[in-house]
């Protein structure tokens, strides 16, 4: 019985956030952001050689055959850093769309492209995962798409993307398909991009290899447990910026830092998030391992760090004093990014009413 | 990542199932209140010559004699749970005077006191805390004087539980007045019916009595009766404070109180529809079901680095604060959803699981002040997890 990290694991998350910490500090993220990059040429470049981008696509294919817990443990340094780069739809939710419901000919099609860093996928399952807002929705018939969607992941700079439509049927749509619009939508956070989709009798072709619908409910699992462990990542840094700077800053004479006030605010964010760590790797790890257990633990682990994350965001805003409130120390960014992650791909009440219904405590 | 006990450990879990179903039907049904009743000790005799109570405490001293293996002791912990079997005592003489004595108590007080103490034939209490001195526990004012062979104790402590049962008591008493408030204190064990010792019943909000005040008048003990040597109580008592404080808190507690509220949701209505279809109740449920399985998990996490020898630093100083917290919003849950019912106690008519919600709901109030308030826990987070400065002293008067 062995509950956590191997030494290879440690190593490679170590890894990934050296390099970040180096390419994507906070006047990086902050150039990306005012210039509405979310693909940010030099911080993508640093991850494609480190293979994040082919964690999830098997050796075949050119990747790295990892497993979710791996891919979490990235996305927990992409939060920590803020990083400005596609990562949910491309690197985790499309890979597991292409392997789990796409032919041999549109695997070996797009998931070298993927795992090289060569193209980017874009994932539209929002009204599946957190249901239609506005209207939105997707109708499948005679190979073509109609509808909208909204909240796409990784949108801006997608080459391909991945659609779910109205049924739960999966398609692959080209980027640059005959009546697509591509429209960017601007949220809180201006490290990821998110789009909509106006697809007008749009050519697609069906992800149709596999159970589409198990497969569809694979990839919103996982993405919830990358998002799950993108507020984990970003909680963190949000509390140690909290007790270097409550550190450094005086009044009354003294550190704040040494105000217990101030102390108690510090110690409730890491009691409150620290276990939160457990749940994300439990549940990366129940996607591989235990996949009775993994649509649960992925609904678990996104409501916790959420509604944690929300909490961690405030109170270490607050720890900051007016500092915290201003542009200048940027911490803003950390806060939108746990914000943004909260809703993507079902929101705490949401993910939790799916908990129920998995248990039989509710109706679907 | 590997949650597999592996081979070795399978075998061990089929030899306590073993045990379980050619034992459990001697399990006591009464444990009686403040000491063990005749089929409780009776159930922990037979624990420990199997290994399932006291397992790693040397045969010389009355326990089982096995090497420490976590492992083994989360698996019988597992099947008793799952059994739904008691588990050996865990009295305070238990859980803290033994391994106390095990690590720095005389080889004549081992031999005296452990073997009945784990029969739970001994039954103890703990003197620690004083009117003047809870958070600030090592200000404490009970003074023992020399004379002679003897201390002569005078003084008072308070939140003595089962101290009117209790045969024995392990005491902190100030020795040396002079010295610093740390390096003063002394930790002496003897009888509670040595002369000049009183004992009050302590009424809670509870309505019960679950602790006592303990006042001391001239009592006198032997020299020969300390632990540790003088001036090293307080050493000994954080030696102690480490066993009390991974009780508390205990993920596997708030994950059997959770089944009993879904039991409860899934059975109870209200205006003829079950509580659990009830949106308000039900995503109250769902919420702290997560945080019950992320504290199982931190647990799991906690076990592995146990067994690796690692400090998993912050994540072990949170589990007081947290599953007392839980332990407490889960009770709460219990009260809300059952709603005027909820707040029935006693004897009431339509009372429910004998009023024991609202009794768990006030008494884990007392577990989150007790042992170390949540805010002491606090300081310690973020002192020794965070690295945060300590409260500057304030300038003597």
């Amino acid at each position: 019985m062995e509950f956590g990290l191997s030494e290879d694991q440690k190593l490679l998350q170590e890894s990934i956030g050296r390099t970040l910490e180096k390419v994507s500090p906070l006047e990086r993220v902050r150039q990306a952001a005012e210039g509405h990059d979310t693909h940010a040429g030099d911080v993508w470049q640093a991850l494609v050689e480190l293979g994040v981008t082919g964690m999830l696509v098997a050796e075949e294919h050119g990747g790295m055959g990892m497993t979710l817990l791996d891919a979490a443990l990235a996305a927990e340094m992409l939060g920590r850093h803020v990083a400005p780069v596609p990562f949910v739809a491309t690197a985790v939710m499309a890979p597991i769309a292409l392997a789990g419901a796409g032919s041999q000919a549109q695997q070996a099609a797009w998931l070298p492209k993927l795992a090289s860093g060569a193209a980017v996928a874009g994932v539209a399952a929002s009204e599946q995962a957190a249901g239609a807002r506005d209207g939105a929705g997707i109708t499948a018939g005679g190979g073509r798409l109609n509808g909208t969607a909204l909240f796409v992941l990784d949108a801006a700079a997608a080459d391909v993307f991945i659609v779910a439509d109205n049924a739960r049927g999966l398609h692959l749509v080209r980027g640059d398909a005959k009546g697509l619009t591509r429209i960017a939508l601007t949220s809180i956070d201006l490290t990821r991009p998110l789009g909509e989709l106006r697809f007008d009798n749009v050519e697609a072709e069906p992800l149709a290899s596999g159970d589409a619908g198990a497969t569809l409910r694979r990839m919103i699992d996982a993405g919830r447990t990358m998002l799950a462990a993108d507020t984990l990542g970003a909680g963190w840094m949000m509390i140690e910026k909290a007790v270097a700077y409550a550190g450094e800053r005086k009044q009354f004479g003294r550190v704040i830092g040494s105000f217990q006030a101030v102390k108690h605010m510090c110690a409730e964010m890491a009691a409150e998030l620290e276990p939160c760590r457990s749940l994300v790797w439990y549940a990366a790890h129940a996607f591989d391992a235990m996949p009775d257990e993994a649509r649960l633990m992925a609904a678990h682990a996104k409501s916790l760090t959420s509604e944690t994350g929300r909490f961690v965001a405030r109170t270490a805003t607050e720890v900051h004093g007016g500092m915290g409130f201003t542009d200048l120390v940027g911490l803003h960014y950390w806060f939108k990014r746990i914000g943004l992650n909260r809703q993507l791909l079902g929101a705490p009440e949401r993910v939790r009413h799916e908990a129920a219904v998995l248990q039989g405590w509710a109706a679907d | 990542m590997d949650l597999a006990y592996g081979p070795q450990y399978d075998a061990f879990r089929a030899e306590v199932r073993a045990f379980i179903a050619a034992h459990g039907a001697k399990a006591p049904r009464r444990f009686g209140v403040s000491r063990p009743s005749d089929e409780t000790l009776a159930w922990q005799r037979l624990l420990i010559e199997h290994g399932y109570a006291a397992r790693t405490v040397p045969k010389a001293y009355g326990g089982y004699g096995a090497e420490p293996d976590i492992l083994k002791s989360r698996i019988i912990a597992e099947e008793f749970t799952a059994a739904g079997l008691p588990m050996g005592i865990a009295n305070q003489g238990i859980s803290m005077l033994v391994p106390t004595l095990l690590e720095l108590g005389t080889e004549e007080q081992k031999k005296k006191w452990i073997a009945p103490t784990l029969r739970g034939e001994v039954v103890w209490c703990q003197g620690y805390s004083e009117p003047g001195s809870g958070s600030d526990l090592a200000s404490l004012q009970t003074r023992a004087v020399e004379d002679g062979d003897d201390f002569v104790i005078n003084g008072q402590k308070i939140w003595t539980s089962t101290a009117h049962a209790a045969d024995m008591i392990f005491c902190l008493v100030r020795t040396e007045p002079e010295a610093k408030k740390h390096e003063g204190i002394s930790y002496l064990i003897f009888s509670m019916k040595t002369p000049g010792i009183e004992v009050r019943p302590l009424k809670t909000m509870t309505g019960h009595a679950e602790f006592n005040e303990v006042f001391f008048t001239d009592v006198r003990v032997p020299q020969k009766d300390i632990v540790a040597g003088r001036g090293q109580g307080w050493f000994v008592a954080n030696a102690t404070l480490k066993h009390e404080r991974g009780m508390l808190g205990d993920p596997n507690q708030a994950g059997t109180r959770l089944k009993e509220i879904v039991d409860l949701m899934q059975k109870e209505t209200i205006d003829g529809t079950r509580l659990i279809d009830h949106p308000g109740y039900r995503d109250r449920l769902v919420e702290l079901q997560g945080r019950v399985l992320a504290m199982q998990f931190h647990g799991l996490r906690l076990l592995t680095a146990a067994t690796k020898g690692e400090d998993p630093g912050i994540a072990r100083l949170i589990v007081k604060l947290q599953g007392c917290e839980i332990n407490h919003q889960l009770a709460a849950l219990a009260i809300d959803a059952l709603g005027e019912i909820g707040v029935l106690y006693e004897d009431s008519p339509h009372l429910r699981a004998g009023g024991s919600w609202q009794h768990r709901y006030m008494f884990d109030l007392g577990l989150i002040i007790g042992g170390g308030t949540a805010q002491i826990q606090k300081n310690i987070i973020s002192e020794r997890g965070l690295g945060m400065p300590r409260e500057p002293k304030p300038a003597k008067a």
